[in-house]
């Protein structure tokens, strides 16, 4: 694990030292910040709007940051052709992916951190209180949720030559699977013979990224879910996870670089 | 003397992009040995196959046939890289980095304990003059001092071969004498050096033996010495007679 954690640590440092990181940080400080504290009417339900509205402006800055930052990994690393050298040393192919996925992950999992405490921070300021659980599993879960997404995004990066083609997709399927995922059974209902199997097949095949999606329980203020449950999505996020990587070091593991 | 690196009938072959041909040969039956604190020169024109054979000998690259192996391990096998350094032709590292976390990143690839990796560190950097510039980011170096970056981490896990790819391409000729001056300091401490080069005068020089590759295949292969003594040329002479170069 030494090996996977020297690249992980890489990683890291890689997004904390580039611009565009701290570009949509702030820019999502700033627009939660102020949406956050704007009060129309003192109306309840239009602050729950707010909140809404703040929290989808997180989900959506977390997908293009870890879409963003996974898809450039492994292309850039050909381009610039720093992965001779790694390479070169005793790491095996399946280290630096795994590495690139941890670090890729934890660097998310710190993003979502500052936006989470300062979203939090605005909400307890006007609401005077915090309900720690919610957030805790709503936040968790999210990061969850990325997992499965930098998984798909590092497979991506190695069967699509352009990162750009590579992050377009992913961005496209994370927010088709979110949008429509949860009603594909429904919609393979009202068909017949093949056409039912081919959509049953999409939905089963699908990581259901929809089922982290747990904002309600901040925008509501709702008790948290069960653990078991929690323990579930979690087991399901790892795994998925996990296969994406799989299938990313068996692609890579015979591929020729030169 | 025991062979620290081992080719075996090796055979490369590559997907052609050019229409009408399946595929390409880069590397046709090609074995060789280098001795243990053996400086070996590996020559031939551009698209002869060294970098290929290199990319095999890294594990980049898979063979279509025969072996390589790397202190008796196959160079499939990520232990053969253990006391391997290797310099690319290029210099490619991480520009965000400092050449002092550039080194300490590849010191725990190696897994050199944290008490040896600082002072290992600070050797490297003070061989290659960088001490200075070492907690600069690479980005802001020069070509020679990227170019010295490279040599500093190829020699970070104290290596007993080094392989590097012209490691004198696009250097000065302080940068080359400075990178002369390391090969022959690694020889004198009994280490295998095995490279490429397009400068036969540096070749010559510092090599105690040197492979001919032309077109994928070994034409040639001896000491400086006695290849120079039987042909009664010298080196670049007999490197323009083994790949068949016609003056115009």
């Amino acid at each position: 694990m030494n090996n996977v954690f020297a690249v992980t640590g890489i990683v890291i440092k890689e997004m904390y030292r580039r611009k565009d990181f701290y570009v949509l940080l702030i820019l999502t400080v700033l627009i939660t910040g102020v949406m956050g504290s704007v009060t129309f009417f003192n109306d309840e339900k239009i602050s729950r709007y707010l909140k809404e509205i703040c929290l989808l402006l997180i989900w959506i800055s977390s997908l293009v940051i870890a879409i963003t930052t996974v898809a450039r990994q492994m292309p850039s690393e050909k381009e610039n052709r720093t992965i001779f050298p790694l390479l070169a040393k005793p790491i095996t192919r399946g280290q630096v992916l795994f590495g690139k996925f941890l670090g890729c992950w934890l660097a998310c999992g710190i993003a979502l951190l500052c936006f989470y405490v300062f979203f939090g921070a605005i909400t307890v300021s006007r609401e005077h209180q915090f309900h720690f659980l919610s957030y805790f599993q709503a936040a968790t879960l999210h990061w969850f949720m990325l997992a499965i997404l930098i998984g798909m995004a590092l497979l991506g990066s190695l069967i699509f030559a352009a990162p750009s083609s590579n992050a377009t997709i992913c961005f496209v399927a994370a927010t088709a699977i979110l949008l429509v995922g949860r009603h594909l059974n429904q919609v393979a209902l009202t068909l017949r013979g093949g056409q039912q199997t081919f959509v049953y097949g999409v939905y089963y095949a699908i990581p259901h990224l929809e089922i982290f999606d747990v904002r309600d329980l901040i925008i509501h203020n709702w008790p948290g879910i069960a653990w078991p449950y929690y323990a579930t999505a979690a087991l399901y996020a790892l795994i998925y996870g996990g296969l994406f990587v799989t299938a990313a070091c068996l692609i890579f593991r015979r591929k020729a670089l030169n | 003397m025991n062979a620290v690196l081992r080719i075996d009938n090796l055979r490369v072959e590559y997907r052609s992009k050019e229409v009408g041909q399946r595929t390409k040969v880069a590397v046709n039956g090609l074995t060789l040995s280098v001795s243990c604190g053996e400086v070996f020169g590996f020559l031939g024109p551009n698209g002869a196959g060294k970098t290929t054979t290199m990319n095999v000998l890294l594990g980049f690259v898979n063979a279509t046939s025969g072996s390589a192996r790397i202190f008796g391990v196959d160079v499939r096998e990520t232990i053969a890289r253990q006391r391997l350094g290797y310099l690319p032709e290029l210099t490619y590292y991480y520009k965000f980095l400092t050449a002092e976390e550039l080194l300490r990143f590849y010191a725990k690839l190696f897994r050199i304990p944290r008490a040896e990796r600082e002072s290992r560190i600070d050797a490297v950097l003070k061989l290659v003059e960088l001490e200075a510039a070492s907690k600069r980011p690479i980005k802001t170096y020069s070509k020679g001092m990227q170019q010295r970056v490279g040599l500093a981490q190829a020699l970070i896990n104290n290596p007993d071969l080094l392989i590097l790819d012209e490691p004198t391409s696009g250097l000065d000729p302080i940068g080359r004498m400075k990178v002369r001056e390391i090969i022959q300091r690694l020889k004198s401490e009994g280490r295998t050096v095995f490279f490429s080069s397009h400068e036969l005068g540096e070749v010559e020089t510092v090599c105690d033996r040197v492979a001919i590759l032309n077109q994928g295949e070994l034409k040639v292969e001896g000491s400086v010495d006695d290849l120079v003594h039987q042909h009664q040329c010298n080196l670049e002479q007999l490197f323009l007679k083994v790949i068949g170069y016609r003056a115009v």
